[in-house]
């Protein structure tokens, strides 16, 4: 197997809020790079979700457990709080169900960590005030081809939790990997929680 | 890669007679019988790269490879296990086994009963898939293979995988089960029992005993094979295969064959009536009917799973409605709840149950994504 010694700055944040030996749930998890990581530095115990066979095909290559299923469908194949933590990575601005998917993730879960692009950037801003829509490294799409369908900022998606009574435990904003504390919704291109219920 | 380089090449079947007693689920014991199998790739000096394949409902032994150099078919998943392919035989030792009941070399309804001088015929007790279970753990002690590095079935042959992770937990590191179920529903029992009746009523199959008269119900066999056949495939892949095409072209306002559907039906029909026994159709479709590893268990599937250590390969294919996708995710559901190491992936196929036979490019990648992971950890 080979050892997966860097993860990716947004991921590392991720794995840094997981506890160790814990049980993982990771949505839309891509290649399965976090959860092999997990499992290799902090013997956590997790599955992958992710719509595309390839993935699959990935995660196992990567001896990371991972079952295809579509989120936007529901949880249905894990039972009420199997998992210490639920991640949902840069995923939930492309999702139709996003309340559905909050709420799932706090069924099965008792911690759900959320990752997303910060509408609310300021290289973004300054792009509309240009007359176009924003695209960066965080959001390489045209608006005619993006995946993303709901966009948010920093105190939008803290609205939805409070909606919903979940309760934000912690947050972290980033731009090019490093932290962002001063101004965070104007200065920070990637938002991350750590949210459970209230 | 062609098919000839990667083949096992040249076969030939081998015998294990057993004499010790094997106590069945309905209460009958055997006092003695042959397994009928074949070994491909060799055993490691560990014993670790061993792997079982289980067959469904007409399958056998003869898994890959051919019996001679004209040989028409190989065995019937030659495309999966073979020098570099997903199964390789290059790095396990693989072992395919007809099922005792079966038509193809192990004791079944054919053959001759030691007390009697005949044949079986209907006094051949029920199978089930425990039973075979068994069977299989005690030619795999016959070959010195104490704990396997996976055991592997599709339908049927998933259901005896399953049911090894559960009886044997620590003889088995992994299950690979596709496109199965954990039971059959009441509308795959309803089919099975459609099967059944054709045969059964067939006035060539004389309550079972047609051996002696010199009879077969081959009419029944053809109407079972070809009901079978139709819940195999999928109204889209059969409808791109065969659509409304006429073998004449024109409508003959007869009742003869006219639809290539009709001629290809009627075909496999009796090529299967040919060189199937009647007895063990009956006999592989009650076993998949009574397979339900969870009624010891008042109908918890978790429960029935939480002793099992192995870990497990779930796959399915979208178009397959005789064993969905949605009965793989049961599978799949009670064994994340039960905490079990499991992967699962809902292959994009046109083919139907019978994908599970096919090489659909994505099912061939998790095949062999599953088994190079299984290869490293046995050292195979």
């Amino acid at each position: 197997m080979t050892t997966l010694t860097t993860l990716r700055p947004d991921l590392q944040l991720i794995a840094d809020w997981v506890a160790p030996a814990s049980r993982v749930l990771d949505l839309g998890c891509g290649e399965g790079e976090l959860l092999a990581w997990l499992q290799q530095h902090k013997q956590v115990n997790g599955y992958g979700v992710d719509f595309d066979v390839n993935n699959v095909v990935r995660c196992v290559k990567a001896g990371v457990n991972a079952i295809q299923g579509d989120l936007e469908a529901g949880l249905a194949e894990f039972e009420d709080q199997r998992f210490e933590h639920v991640v949902l990575s840069q995923t939930i601005q492309a999702m139709q169900h996003t309340e559905e998917i909050l709420q799932e993730m706090l069924r099965v879960g008792r911690e759900a960590i959320v990752t997303f692009p910060n509408f609310g950037y300021w290289q973004n801003r300054w792009q509309i005030m240009q007359g176009h829509m924003p695209v960066s490294d965080d959001m390489p799409y045209q608006w005619y081809n993006t995946p993303n369908i709901h966009w948010c900022m920093l105190g939008d998606f803290e609205n939805l939790c409070a909606k919903n009574h979940i309760r934000v435990l912690e947050r972290v904003v980033m731009t090019h990997g490093r932290q962002v504390n001063f101004l965070p919704n104007l200065r920070g291109s990637l938002a991350f929680y750590r949210v459970g219920r209230v | 890669m062609s098919n000839l380089s990667s083949s096992v090449g040249i076969v030939t079947p081998q015998h294990a007679d057993f004499a010790t007693p094997l106590p069945l689920n309905s209460g009958h014991v055997l006092a003695s019988y042959r397994l009928t199998f074949e070994t491909y790739g060799t055993l490691n000096a560990a014993r670790s790269n061993g792997i079982l394949i289980c067959h469904a409902l007409s399958g056998h032994h003869h898994v890959a490879g051919r019996y001679s150099p004209d040989d028409k078919a190989a065995g019937w998943w030659d495309n999966m296990v073979g020098p570099g392919k997903p199964i390789d035989t290059n790095r396990f030792f693989v072992v395919g086994v007809n099922n005792l009941g079966g038509c193809h070399g192990s004791t079944g309804p054919s053959s001759i009963d030691p007390d009697c001088g005949q044949p079986w015929g209907s006094r051949f007790p029920v199978m089930t898939v425990p039973d075979w279970v068994t069977a299989q753990a005690r030619l795999a002690d016959r070959l010195g293979i104490d704990r396997w590095a996976a055991v592997i079935g599709g339908s049927l042959g998933g259901m005896q995988a399953l049911q090894w992770s559960i009886d044997y937990p620590e003889r088995i590191a992994h299950a690979l089960v596709i496109a199965s179920a954990p039971k059959l529903s009441a509308q795959n029992i309803a089919f099975n029992d459609v099967a059944r009746q054709a045969i059964i009523t067939d006035p060539d199959f004389l309550g079972g005993d047609f051996y002696a008269a010199g009879t077969i119900p081959r009419r029944g066999l053809r109407l079972a094979r070809m009901l079978g056949h139709i819940t195999y495939l999928s109204d889209d892949g059969m409808g791109e295969k065969f659509g409304r095409m006429l073998r004449s072209g024109e409508y003959q306002f007869g009742y003869d064959v006219e639809f290539e559907i009709e001629s290809y039906l009627r075909y496999q029909g009796d090529k299967f009536s040919d060189y199937f026994d009647a007895n063990t159709y009956l006999l592989m479709t009650k076993a998949l009917d009574y397979f339900d590893p969870a009624k010891d268990y008042g109908g918890d599937l978790v429960a029935a799973l939480k002793k099992a250590t192995a870990s497990f390969l779930v796959a399915s294919f979208t178009s397959d409605w005789r064993f969905s996708p949605e009965r793989s995710r049961e599978t799949v559901k009670a064994l994340i709840a039960a905490g079990k190491r499991v992967s699962y992936g809902e292959i994009e196929s046109v083919h139907g149950h019978d994908a599970f036979l096919m090489t659909d490019q994505p099912y061939v990648d998790l095949m062999q994504a599953y088994l190079d992971r299984v290869a490293e950890e046995v050292n195979a």
